[in-house]
């Protein structure tokens, strides 16, 4: 048993409550202490993903074996999707702390602003990291309660009335969710995934569990932010402070609300055709509507938040289309070409994602507004900032050889050797409206003269957030390197082998 | 406050604080245990400020205390959970010590342990939840 | 079966009332109805016909007990609900003091 799978959660947990205690007595104890457990946990994650390969790692919590082959006990799995999105988290989570070390000194709180950060961290390893449903919501509550608390940071009016809204949403789809964990457990009278599947292939009522399955997808939906549960994302994400909306945009949301979607609906649910065409549907209007919403906003991190919507769409779409093929039950190498395409831009949107908040909180942090009208020609005075927005500009347009480019071509090809010619248009359509929305970003922040620029004293942001910036557009620009064969087999291809064969998961869980 | 709910806690917060620490103790033997006596717990402190009152400067001493006293008692219990991976036996949370013999005061291992510890936690931070509403109140009126 | 039935029934009355009232207490009233409802939801889920309360009494120790998996479910979720119903009165507290009124129709500030 892998020893290093408890101490994700462990590690950060430890240090969120170290920081409180010894962060009254000793100063800038807090910032230092932060940002070197997530440089531990990074380091895990790396040698992780570089460890793992094809296997799947179990971890039994307390050590309870199974008795007479029925699994008790809380199980901890790690295999080749989980592993990479534990790297997203903590890669994204390191780079956000470092940054908000220069950022977060306008607050005065700061000893709670890096304890929540790093529960929220704690939490988002649990849910990746859990073999069985309830640990799936103990620890989505636990993460989730450190960002209604970081939504609030500086307590103003914008920020309390967001944090509400995310408040009572999140509230619901949490509550949704419980019910249909209570569901399930009354027929099954089991809560492990794997042993779930098991139970489920064997008595299988239909319109139970097509009510179970629209809970469900309500509910992490909610999460995920899929229209038409968007209603919170707008403010939520744009009243943050910076640091933190790139945590939630380019993390939270996948790691609560994607990830688990993807893990119940591949692994655990025995797939039908209404679902799927239910799913796909879903994804491709959020694509389209996320996008159409975006174009009109002047103000940046609203901008930002819209494409989030938009982007999430795709990753949606292309598990969609997996999912219809494997239902009908032809061509599965064009439902795995699918689901690589979504993981691997579920990757990429992280990272530029992240990064274009960054920028976005760099601008505010040298000129105060974040509105795109009183904004100009700053690529002369911060030259850092502009070419780290330009390549992330570039990445989430899909303009090679960037990193969106080529997981966007993957979803396009395979929706075409699907045939669906409609889907792959309006793929093409989204990503042409994506490419607009943001040059109108770039001209107007950057490149465009504007006379009140030169009466105010523009200097580069403090070294902390231009290191984070610079690392972030470098990992935009290796990243495309995924679609060469000998890296894609050894990261990409063990996720996808685990997504499309359920009975490989159930199997070494349920056998040991 | 009168002077009728004034006495009547003089005599009941003792006991309140009493019956706390019996459900505590005796969680693995009848239901409760740590959160259920946690609460508890932090019902006697609650009830003595509700009753009595106190100005601003002592009550934001005493949310220091508080906050102090939930930070260190969840440090020791994940400390406990991790010395199942440190000594011996290699595994997190495993219940490592002697189980004694059943019905028992002191028996089943390190539970009694997190029982309490937990019961700590949950104690204090139900009191730091009320005194930071409270303390809010305060300075809204100032 | 009436039973669970009328456990949905409350958990649509919270849905409900978190949606169409107007006073935030009230919101955040209707979210504790809908959380309680699904703790008696799953506390009925774990009852076994004449199982008796899973004590393990040292005298008599094999019996037909309920089932105990449940109960500590939900203990762990209320703690859960306690945790999240404070944060949301603390932010509602903050939102009286800066707006100065309950009442969501005048909390409009976000447009768009």
């Amino acid at each position: 048993m892998n020893p290093l799978i408890p101490l994700f959660v462990a590690l950060p947990l430890a240090g969120a409550f170290l920081i409180m205690i010894l962060g009254r007595f000793i100063k800038d104890f807090n910032k230092y202490f932060a940002s070197l457990i997530l440089l531990i946990l990074f380091i895990f994650s790396i040698y992780s993903l570089i460890t793992t390969g094809s296997k799947l790692s179990l971890y039994k919590v307390g050590g309870w074996e199974p008795v007479n082959g029925i699994p008790i006990g809380i199980y901890m799995v790690m295999d080749g999707f989980t592993v990479i999105v534990l790297c997203i988290i903590n890669i994204v989570g390191f780079l956000s702390v470092f940054y908000s070390i220069s950022y977060i000194k306008r607050f005065t709180a700061e000893n709670y602003y890096y304890a929540l950060f790093c529960l929220m961290v704690a939490g988002m390893n649990g849910v990746v990291l859990s073999g069985d449903l309830f640990n799936i919501f103990v620890f989505l509550e636990i993460s989730v309660i450190g960002a209604y608390a970081l939504v609030a940071f500086g307590v103003e009016k914008n920020e309390l009335e967001a944090t509400f809204k995310y408040q009572v949403l999140g509230g619901i789809a949490s509550f949704i969710i419980l019910f249909g964990i209570g569901l399930i457990y009354w027929k099954t009278k089991t809560l492990n995934i794997a042993d779930i599947k098991a139970a489920m292939s064997s008595g299988y009522e239909k319109s139970y569990y097509l009510f179970v399955q629209i809970l469900i997808l309500s509910g992490f939906g909610l999460k995920a932010a899929i229209i038409p549960f968007h209603a919170w994302l707008p403010d939520a994400h744009s009243s943050a402070p910076s640091p933190i909306s790139a945590m939630l945009s380019g993390v939270l949301i996948k790691a609560v609300g994607i990830y688990v979607i993807i893990r119940l609906f591949f692994n655990m649910f025995a797939i039908t055709e209404g679902m799927s065409i239910l799913i796909t549907t879903l994804g491709a209007l959020s694509m389209v509507i996320g996008v159409f919403l975006a174009i009109g906003q002047w103000d940046i991190k609203r901008l930002l938040a819209y494409h989030s919507i938009s982007q999430m769409g795709y990753v949606v779409l292309s598990a969609g289309i997996g999912m219809i093929l494997i239902s009908r039950g032809e061509k599965p190498e064009v439902a795995a070409l699918a689901i690589a395409g979504g993981v691997f831009h579920l990757i990429n949107h992280a990272a530029f994602k992240g990064l274009l908040f960054l920028n976005a909180g760099a601008i505010e942090y040298s000129i105060g507004t974040r509105d795109l009208h009183e904004m100009g020609g700053l690529s002369k005075f911060m030259p850092a900032t502009s070419a780290t927005s330009f390549i992330a500009s570039m990445s989430i347009s899909g303009i090679p050889p960037f990193n969106g480019f080529f997981s966007k071509l993957i979803i396009i090809i395979a929706a075409i050797m699907a045939r669906f010619y409609f889907l792959a248009l309006l793929a093409v359509i989204v990503s042409i409206i994506t490419l607009a929305s943001f040059l109108k970003f770039q001209r107007y922040a950057f490149y465009n003269k504007t006379d009140t620029t030169n009466k105010r004293k523009i200097k580069e942001v403090p070294f902390p957030m231009v290191f984070s910036m610079v690392i972030m557009s470098i990992l935009c620009v290796l990243l495309s390197l995924l679609v060469i064969p000998g890296i894609r087999e050894s990261v990409l291809t063990p996720a996808i082998d685990i997504l499309m064969d359920p009975s490989k998961y159930s199997s070494i869980i349920t056998g040991n | 406050m009168t002077v009728i709910v004034k006495k009547t806690t003089q005599l009941i917060a003792g006991m309140v604080f009493m019956y706390g620490i019996y459900v505590i103790i005796h969680g693995h033997l009848t239901p409760g245990g740590g959160f259920a006596g946690g609460v508890i717990l932090a019902g006697s402190f609650i009830l003595l400020i509700l009753a009595f009152g106190s100005d601003f400067v002592k009550l934001m001493k005493e949310e220091t205390g508080s906050t102090l006293y939930e930070n260190l008692a969840i440090l020791i219990v994940l400390l406990l959970a991790l010395s199942g991976l440190l000594l011996g036996t290699r595994i997190f949370f495993m219940n490592w010590m002697p189980k004694g013999t059943l019905g028992q005061l002191v028996s089943a291992g390190m539970l009694p342990l997190y029982n309490i510890f937990v019961g700590i936690e949950v104690a204090a931070s139900i009191l730091t939840i009320f005194l930071a509403l409270v303390i809010f109140k305060e300075e809204m009126k100032e | 079966m009436i039973a669970y039935w009328m456990c949905f029934i409350l958990f649509l009355v919270g849905l409900y009332g978190a949606i169409t009232r107007r006073n935030l207490i009230k919101i955040a009233i209707s979210l504790s109805i809908m959380e309680f409802s699904t703790f008696l939801f799953f506390a009925m889920i774990g009852y076994i016909d004449e199982g008796v309360a899973p004590i393990v009494d040292p005298a008599d120790p094999v019996k037909v007990y309920v089932d105990p998996l449940p109960q500590a479910l939900v203990l762990t979720a209320i703690v859960i609900g306690l945790a999240t119903t404070a944060m949301l009165m603390a932010v509602i507290i903050r939102i009286y003091r800066k707006y100065g009124t309950f009442d969501i129709r005048e909390i409009k500030n976000l447009r768009g």
